[in-house]
């Protein structure tokens, strides 16, 4: 089979950065340049369909805490993120939520949740 | 005016560093409160609400404010007492321990005492002042954590279009950020010609977005009376605008993301002494300061890229300042540590020979180097050699020593850090 140029990327799994070589060898990837297998991992998606997780926040109905921040509970493609973006920020929160609870189901009908990233009740008291 | 209870340990700063030093000065056994000059816990950390946190110390992708929120379950398990909204106006030493004054609406002024105090008041950002950049002052020129605050706690949009000065890790964080709120960042503009911030956010914050990061490149006029208008971008080489690359740029707000500096103003009083390099206080491998008694953990001792060494030097200012309020008093033999060759900073600046015999060594290369070697010597023994495949300085590496292999009669700690020669093969 037919080698062809290396494809260079950056892996964003965590801070390290590791950059990466991906050889295209027919059908199958080489990975170079990881420092673990995340890297790996990271590549195939990135060459298929690259996805990112959404970190954003969400209007609220609370004066004292006019905006909860959220996460999208898996990545989404990163083309549709804008799309996603759009029905966000159309949510508002009307009750007092914790990390983890879930701020509105299947975004876009995709399977994946918004969720909350922020203490709303303990307000940091102890 | 009301008079307290005494602490062995006072926390000041409710961050990441001092949640952690709270939590690790309990387990310790002391009796230990936290001062927070905000009206909620979690530092910084509340705006952030990116995710990447936590990867060291949970294994674990979180967001900013999951990753204080696990730190806050964990005072609020141990019942660990909080001074909110409560400002520190003074700090002296009376009798072996500290007295403090603090200030909060509820109480009016408070007086308190620690055996020993841990300073976790984190750091501040850089402003256009202090970069230079003056004339009037027309709104829309802000930190990039102020344009975070604005967004992410208050819900409002501070531009809608903008330049970004500065390629920290916060501005790339931000231009991310107001993009996928509308805004338009019309580009990230660097001094230096490589990027400050890490590389994983040049990739997710800028090339997904195709915001152009020009380096060597800086902000040399603001334009605009009551609003930015616009601003003059200049080619730079060393620090001085290369004549005849002006270009306009029309733009409503200018975000500058040019660095942070240590906060430790507080310590003034206390003449605590201050390394120049890493604008925190001199400390050896228990954190402890010059001064006895009072330790730095976090973003008040140097400016860290990940929380999770923040955390990990607030559990270790926490454990000991615990001990060292349980002493009587505490024996120091300091030695130096000498940054050589390519060392930006170290930290720990000293070591005590007669303190904890494991020591953990944070420090930056001055320069990117690829192929570099690290050499730590106590006179003529070598107590780590080690090879880098690349070094860069947003990246802080970190090392642990055995100070048990220090030979007596050592006077310093040599840390070097040099290119590898090319084929000398050792």
């Amino acid at each position: 089979m037919k080698e062809t140029k290396p494809i260079r990327m950056v892996c964003i799994s965590c801070p390290q950065g590791c950059a990466l070589e991906i050889v295209k060898n027919g059908g199958e990837f080489g990975v170079e340049g990881n420092r673990c297998k995340k890297g790996i991992e990271y590549a195939r998606q990135e060459i298929t369909n690259p996805v990112r997780s959404i970190t954003t926040t969400v209007r609220t109905a609370f004066r004292d805490f006019p905006r909860l921040s959220v996460k999208t509970d898996a990545e989404v493609p990163l083309a549709d993120i804008f799309a996603f973006m759009r029905e966000i920020n159309a949510v508002e929160v009307r009750e007092r939520l914790v990390p983890g609870n879930v701020v509105k189901e299947n975004l876009l009908g995709s399977g994946i949740n918004l969720v909350a990233t922020c203490d709303m009740k303990g307000q940091g008291m102890i | 005016m009301t008079a307290k209870q005494d602490w062995d340990v006072i926390v000041i700063g409710g961050g990441p560093a001092g949640l952690a030093s709270a939590v690790s000065a309990h387990d310790a056994g002391a009796r230990v409160c936290v001062v927070e000059r905000e009206e909620r816990l979690g530092g910084i950390l509340k705006q952030c609400i990116h995710d990447g946190f936590g990867l060291v110390r949970f294994k674990e992708k979180l967001t900013g404010p999951e990753y204080a929120f696990r730190f806050i379950e964990m005072a609020r398990e141990r019942k660990i007492p909080v001074y909110l909204n409560s400002f520190l106006t003074d700090i002296s030493r009376e009798n072996g321990s500290y007295r403090l004054a603090l200030v909060n609406r509820e109480d009016g002024v408070v007086l308190t005492g620690g055996k020993s105090i841990v300073m976790a008041m984190g750091c501040r950002e850089r402003t256009s002042r202090q970069i230079f950049i003056h004339g009037t002052r027309p709104a829309g020129v802000m930190t990039a954590g102020l344009a975070q605050y604005y967004i992410n706690i208050q819900g409002l949009m501070p531009t809608k279009r903008c330049v970004i000065l500065g390629s920290g890790d916060i501005g790339l964080i931000m231009a991310r950020r107001l993009t996928l709120e509308g805004a338009s960042v019309e580009g990230v503009y660097e001094i230096l010609p490589e990027p400050s911030g890490l590389t994983r956010n040049i990739v997710q914050c800028l090339e997904d977005y195709n915001i152009p990061l020009h380096l060597n490149t800086s902000v040399v006029k603001v334009h605009g009376n009551r609003r930015v208008e616009g601003v003059t971008v200049c080619g730079m080489k060393d620090f001085k605008p290369v004549p005849g690359t002006e270009r306009y740029i029309e733009c409503d707000a200018l975000i500058l993301s040019v660095g942070l500096i240590p906060e430790n103003d507080i310590l003034d009083p206390l003449a605590v002494d201050i390394d120049p390099r890493t604008k925190g206080p001199l400390v050896d491998q228990d954190l402890m300061t010059m001064r006895e008694g009072i330790f730095s953990c976090g973003n008040a001792l140097h400016v860290n890229d990940l929380v999770d060494f923040v955390s990990e030097s607030g559990d270790t200012a926490g454990r000991q300042a615990a001990a060292y309020a349980a002493e009587s008093g505490r024996s120091r033999a300091l030695i130096p540590v000498k940054p050589e060759g390519n060392i930006m900073y170290v930290v720990p600046q000293f070591l005590n020979l007669a303190g904890n015999s494991e020591a953990v060594v944070y420090f930056r290369s001055g320069r990117t180097i690829r192929n570099a070697r690290l050499s730590v010597r106590a006179g003529e023994t070598e107590l780590i050699k080690k090879k880098y495949r690349v070094v860069k300085p947003p990246e802080m590496e970190r090392i642990t020593l055995d100070l048990t292999k220090i030979p007596a009669g050592t006077g310093s700690v040599v840390i070097e850090l040099k290119e590898e020669a090319g084929d000398e093969g050792n």
